[in-house]
């Protein structure tokens, strides 16, 4: 056989890979498409929608009230910042006021909340890029404050217990000093858990200068949170533009320089000690009082109030049959969730049920720049990246 | 006709409607201008809205121009928040902002599937969210809330097969006249 010059050429293909849906590095039912030249990732496209429950759907087909818990249910490792940010929104379309102690509780879980994300996110981090034990420690920490959860509210996870107009119910007796008991025993917790990480020269080597994303481009794709602050730009909405009393509290917002992974890692551990600090300030300005606005009609009246008027009872049960109706109008609500800027977009229509509501989901923007980030890297990077951008899916798909 | 408001040295930007809501402040553009407007939000000394947050869609089915693109910008520089948004007829064409802010891709995806609004010079308009092989645009308010198709295993198919929603009640929808 005579061999012919032209057959002799290869033509050479990238290599295609189908990264997940089912892998434990995917967070989740994250599909990607990666384009791999030899073992450098040339492109990467996420597949999402895998876990799409059609939320915003079926939030217009429900009341006010119970388009709540649907918000635990978005970002399922960040329950309480949701629910929060979608009361605001109610609250800032019904002009109601909330009374100073629910405002105290409030920022309470919300910092709570983001330990708890921090902790599953770091550790998570971890176990992807291969140290099994800080997760094992961060979820011991986790299961203590979904405790706290339990505790207000009867339910671990999707607690439903801040509600537009103030709280679901006040705090059961010697709550607060059990707070004081995990505050003052959870400091040392991060020290074990960075003690194990922070110089690890394994962690390191898988973490420095990964995903390097500079200020330029972290706002050019749209990022924020921790994201937005690992590229040095020092933005929380809980300073510059506060709600419920952050401005009375005292915190730093820990800001990287190299963008990295490394740096948005440290960000991580150091914003749960902020957290921790705020909750100390929360514990010692907490005072006793009403954790519910006083507006009959668009929160529930108490037990006492129903046993002993008529008028009560027709309010509590208007309230979970019919609902309450929101005055015409819209408004984007954002908050510092944990993993960055949480929106929600209400528009009311004057019914008892949102005409339309939009989620901004802090996750769907950083997804989006994986391609970007990962593009140049390893394989085993881009889980690394995955990693940091901190990514869940209930919140994505929504 | 177009308001037009000069704000420095003949310059001039396009709006219908300028409001303040909650505190919100939120400007209404011709969806002809909302390419120029964002351009000018963005890149102007004076706003520098460097930051799109996010971009939603809105369906008022029973209004003359029954779409709304809703986009939300944050200038970093001078903490402001502003809403830019805009109203379109059934059928139009949108112009896409990708080539000013690289994360509106996904938003734009995102409104194309659930509101089929179609983003000219978006060049990468898939579907998002949705199953693969989807029909329909589910956040129109036409859209039932079940959804026309279900899937299902089929054991003697060995296959998962999609059948239509058949609902053994129908779709109750309860509110204040409903109640009486």
């Amino acid at each position: 056989m005579k061999l012919k010059k032209k057959e002799l050429t290869k033509s050479v293909k990238n290599f295609t890979i189908n990264f997940g849906p089912q892998h434990p590095a995917a967070h989740g039912v994250l599909r990607l498409i990666l384009e791999l030249s030899g073992e450098i990732v040339e492109k990467a496209d996420p597949h999402i929608g895998l876990l799409h429950r059609g939320t915003e759907k079926l939030i217009e087909n429900k009341n006010f009230l119970q388009a709540l818990p649907y918000f635990d249910r978005l970002d399922y490792v960040s329950m309480m910042a949701q629910e929060h940010t979608y009361s605001l929104a109610v609250e800032t379309l019904s002009d109601l006021t909330v009374p100073y102690r629910a405002k105290v509780i409030r920022v309470l879980f919300l910092e709570i909340t983001r330990i708890l994300n921090h902790l599953l996110a770091v550790g998570c981090h971890a176990m992807d890029v291969g140290a099994m034990t800080p997760f094992l420690w961060a979820f011991e920490e986790r299961e203590k404050l979904m405790e706290f959860y339990e505790r207000v509210s009867g339910a671990r996870m999707h607690a439903a217990y801040i509600r537009p107009g103030g709280l679901y119910a006040d705090l059961p007796l010697g709550f607060l000093d059990d707070l004081y008991l995990f505050v003052f025993q959870f400091n040392t917790r991060i020290d074990e858990i960075e003690e194990m990480l922070t110089s690890n020269r394994i962690w390191k080597e898988r973490l420095v200068d990964i995903g390097v994303v500079s200020s330029k481009d972290a706002i050019e794709w749209g990022f924020s949170g921790v994201m937005l602050r690992g590229s040095g730009i020092p933005w929380d909405l809980r300073k510059s533009q506060p709600y419920e009393i952050y401005s009375a509290f005292k915190f730093k917002i820990p800001v990287g320089n190299s963008g990295d992974c490394y740096d948005r890692y440290i960000i991580r551990v150091e914003e749960m000690r902020q957290s921790l600090n705020i909750i100390e300030q929360c514990l010692s300005v907490i005072k006793e009082g009403p954790v519910k606005s006083n507006t009959s009609k668009q929160v529930s009246p108490s037990r006492v109030e129903i046993k002993n008027s008529m008028e009560s009872v027709i309010h509590h049960f208007k309230y979970y049959s019919e609902g309450y109706s929101v005055s015409v109008g819209e408004t984007y609500t954002a908050t510092e969730a944990p993993k960055g800027e949480f929106g929600v977009y209400l528009l009311s229509n004057g019914t008892e049920k949102p005409y339309r509501c939009k989620i901004k989901a802090p996750g769907f923007g950083h997804l989006q720049a994986l391609s970007f980030m990962s593009v140049g890297h390893m394989v085993a990077d881009v889980v690394t990246i995955i990693g940091t951008q901190d990514i869940v899916f209930g919140e994505i798909d929504r | 006709m177009t308001l037009q408001l000069i704000l420095n040295k003949g310059f001039v930007f396009p709006f219908i409607l300028f409001s303040i809501q909650k505190s919100e402040s939120i400007i209404v553009v011709l969806s002809t201008h909302l390419f120029f407007s964002i351009q000018c939000l963005k890149n102007h000394i004076n706003y520098r809205y460097t930051l799109l947050s996010c971009v939603s869609g809105v369906d008022f089915n029973s209004s003359n121009y029954r779409f709304a693109v809703v986009y939300d910008l944050i200038s970093i520089d001078f903490n402001q928040r502003i809403r830019v948004k805009t109203f379109l007829k059934e059928g139009q064409l949108m112009a896409s902002i990708t080539s000013i802010f690289l994360n509106a891709n996904w938003w734009e995806r995102e409104i194309w599937d659930f509101f089929g609004i179609f983003f000219n010079q978006n060049f990468d308009l898939r579907r998002i969210l949705t199953d693969y092989g989807f029909e329909g645009f589910p956040m129109r308010k036409d859209f039932p809330l079940s959804g026309y198709f279900e899937l299902s295993y089929n054991s003697n198919k060995k296959r998962v097969v999609s059948n239509l929603v058949e609902l053994s009640q129908e779709h109750r929808l309860f509110n204040s006249e409903s109640s009486i």
